[in-house]
């Protein structure tokens, strides 16, 4: 009896450790939600602008760029997946995971080969267990995304792309590297505390409509301005081509940095709702804990009198003094 | 009298909005200079490039900016940069540092693309490159 209190003991006591870790966490989590939405705000001015200048120049200039137009037969496509580099954070990672699945099961079946690009250890940790081939990983940086990280992420994927211009069924063509035809992504989109969901899109060749994705008062504008008979006519320097070769990349590692972002919010609100949960069970542990090691206390004490009482009937019937 | 309405961007944040009177920028064809009234523009900055507003009132702002674009429109002029600082935030003991270290490096792409950007911070804060 004394043995099954001690033990009732000691469970609460860890018990009420790891609630203190899991609150902890939460509160972590709360604080890294505000810090991320924040600079996906401050992000926005940014896209909005290169946004705008794009769809400025796209109607002025011929759009026969590589990273807008379609490859005749797309055969290998790049993935690029953004997990998180820590656990506890419930079915953030499973879920983007699964959505990665279906994607990768729809290119195939469409006869595409998919090559994995992977942000994050868990992505790593997953494929690599599942021995699955990455053609490259990037790891450290997954809660708070910097633009230079964007940058080195972007910049694989566009040559990669780049490089996938002049291969066929024979071979690597020219350049002798093998590249992709279609840039793919899959985050985790943020749209509000309670609701995060996994998406997939495809950012290369830009789609018409994902350039519109930013819209505002003065994209209104802009559009009214296209669509009425004198449409502003820039001038430009460059020239629209040689500026549409500099813009374009710029433009997909900022929708990457977005994605990232976004994922990075999202990665924080999973966690602060499975530490919540977490410690909402732990305490739920506790309690009921402590109500068997009282009713353990108090048998204990039951029994000790019993006997004593007993051991003194037993005195007493023997007829000897107390 | 007329201004021009300025928004300067970076990737990660706005780093200044307002009222000017001049821009003054780099694009990779040349210097330029952009008063209220200028034709729809769209242009490269040059590398290294500094860009210079001038407010309404007191001191011009000058500003290294980095792999960006300039945009004219009849509402004012957008300058996009990867990273902007303005010439007052701008450590300029760093700024040698870098250079000197991407200096080393040699003719490496990364090295000569640091080396630019430490040029132009260096520039902006008004020493020498």
């Amino acid at each position: 009896m004394a043995g099954s209190l001690r033990a009732l003991r000691r469970r609460i006591r860890s018990t009420q450790s790891t609630k203190k870790i899991f609150s902890a966490q939460e509160l972590i989590a709360g604080a890294r939600i505000v810090r991320a939405q924040n600079r996906v705000e401050a992000s926005q001015p940014y896209a909005r602008e290169i946004t705008r200048v794009l769809s400025a120049l796209a109607s002025s200039a011929s759009l026969d760029h590589p990273l807008l137009s379609e490859r005749e037969r797309p055969d290998r496509v790049a993935v690029l997946v953004i997990t998180s580099d820590r656990g506890f954070a419930g079915s953030y990672n499973v879920n983007v995971l699964r959505r990665t699945e279906e994607l990768l099961g729809l290119l195939r079946n469409e006869g595409k080969e998919p090559l994995l690009y992977v942000v994050g250890r868990k992505g790593e940790t997953y494929y690599r267990f599942r021995d699955r081939d990455m053609v490259d990983t990037w790891t450290g940086f997954s809660e708070q995304p910097g633009y230079e990280n964007a940058q080195e992420v972007g910049r694989t994927l566009i040559e990669a792309f780049t490089a996938g211009a002049d291969d066929d069924e024979s071979g690597a063509g020219e350049d002798g590297i093998f590249g992709v035809d279609e840039l793919h992504i899959v985050y985790t989109e943020f749209r509000s505390l309670l609701s995060q969901v996994p998406v997939a899109k495809r950012m290369a060749p830009l789609e018409v409509e994902e350039v519109e994705e930013f819209r505002d008062e003065r994209d209104e504008q802009l559009e009214a301005e296209r669509t009425s008979d004198v449409p502003t006519s820039y001038e430009f320097e460059p020239s629209a081509e040689e500026l549409l070769d500099a813009l374009l990349p710029k433009y997909i590692t900022t929708r990457i940095y977005a994605a990232m972002l976004e994922a990075a919010a999202s990665e924080s609100a999973s966690r602060r709702r499975a530490m919540k949960s977490a410690s909402d069970n732990a305490e739920e542990l506790a309690k009921n804990l402590s109500r068997q090691a009282n009713a353990a206390r108090q048998a204990e004490i039951t029994q000790e009198i019993s006997e004593i009482v007993g051991g003194a009937d037993a005195l007493v019937s023997s007829g000897s003094d107390i | 009298m007329a201004t021009l309405q300025v928004e300067l961007v970076a990737v990660e944040r706005m780093i200044w909005s307002g009222e000017a009177t001049m821009v003054i920028a780099r694009t990779t064809e040349g210097e330029l200079g952009v008063l209220p009234g200028h034709a729809p523009l769209l242009g490269e900055l040059a590398p290294g490039g500094v860009v210079r507003i001038r407010p309404e009132s007191g001191e011009d702002l000058i500003v290294a900016a980095h792999g960006g674009f300039l945009s004219v429109t009849e509402k004012g002029v957008s300058i996009l940069a990867e990273t902007a600082e303005i010439s007052s935030e701008i450590d300029v003991e760093r700024a040698r540092e870098a250079l000197r270290r991407a200096e080393g490096d040699g003719d490496d792409p990364d090295a000569q693309a640091a080396a630019r950007r430490a040029q132009s911070r260096l520039r902006a804060a008004g020493q020498d490159a």
